[in-house]
């Protein structure tokens, strides 16, 4: 089977036989059906927070609250780490050492937390100038929506983590290979979460 | 790394780099839009930044999930084309009900 013919990229288990390959084929293909399930309960977030959208109950509005300068940084971040994760992601499939592919997988983590720092800091400032969840609807779903992305986010960075750990550990097997691989196809699902917030939430909001 | 290798390897790259260019300069233009307010009514900005997005969303999958219309490919696409038709349905359908429901409220 030559490369180009793989179902997925980043999928290079060469010296290993046709059964093992099979087997990552579907386990990917298993994560893609997570994936989309997840999709339908971020879809559903979206949904809450369009219908929450006008329902301020007298609190501060999206003009208020939203910041385009920090959703731009954020944004920036989130994209530069999927392209730093596409290239572990290289590193994995041509080269196979471990060492190229851990740079680029902590590069990848330092800017996914970099996000979520740039993150943490709107939620502190937002609830200190009191728009906290509690005080309308519009704010509830905003902190549901907005927020569920971010833990995404941290489950994703700590599963960085444990890959980094068993790179080091077991090296580059198959199973850490396949590992590797679904984690990549959550992170660039979560950038295609952040278009949608991004848009719908930030930019939208800030429209006049 | 072989020549075939090689050659797959550029490809590759090639696509990432693609990506990541288009998604900056989609981003980008996003918002754009809104800070300079490039449309005079609300309602053209948010034509605009909805197909931005759409757009971006298509480049994501193409560029860093490597989703297209080969063969190989094809599960794949199925089974997301398959979700957003279940996503498009809920969303849509709770936005008509619920905005419905509103406007004979009040």
């Amino acid at each position: 089977m030559s490369t180009r013919e793989l179902k997925h990229a980043g999928l290079n288990l060469q010296q290993t036989d046709p059964k093992t390959h099979e087997e990552a084929e579907s386990r990917v293909f298993g994560f893609w059906v997570f994936l989309m399930s997840d999709a339908v309960l971020f879809a559903l977030l979206f949904a809450t927070y369009g219908v929450m959208l006008s329902g301020t109950a007298g609190g501060p509005g999206t003009q208020n609250v939203y910041e385009m300068k920090s959703a731009f940084i954020e944004t920036l971040l989130l994209l530069s780490s999927s392209f730093t994760f596409g290239m572990a992601s290289l590193a994995m499939k041509y080269e196979g050492k471990a060492s190229r592919i851990s740079v680029w997988l902590a590069v990848t983590l330092i800017l996914g937390l970099g996000f979520l720092g740039m993150e943490m800091h709107d939620f502190v400032k937002m609830i200190g100038e009191g728009a906290t969840p509690e005080r309308s609807g519009f704010l509830s779903s905003f902190f549901a929506l907005v927020s569920t992305h971010g833990l995404h986010v941290l489950g994703g960075s700590i599963w960085i983590v444990v890959m980094l750990v068993q790179l080091s550990v077991f090296g580059v097997t198959p199973a850490v290979k396949t590992r590797i691989l679904r984690l990549g196809l959550f992170w660039h699902f979560l950038d295609i979460i952040w278009v949608g917030i991004f848009t719908i939430v930030y930019l939208q909001g800030l429209t006049p | 790394m072989n020549q075939e290798d090689r050659a797959e390897y550029r490809r590759e790259l090639r696509s990432y780099i693609i990506g990541l260019i288009a998604a900056l300069v989609l981003t980008a233009a996003s918002f754009a839009t809104v800070h300079w307010r490039l449309f005079s009514a609300p309602t053209g900005i948010l034509i605009a930044i909805y197909l931005l997005a759409l757009v971006q969303i298509i480049a994501h999958f193409r560029y860093f999930l490597h989703i297209d219309l080969r063969k190989s490919a094809r599960d794949d696409l199925q089974l997301i084309l398959f979700s957003t038709m279940i996503v498009l349905l809920m969303v849509g359908g709770t936005l008509i009900v619920l905005f419905n429901l509103k406007s004979r409220m009040f």
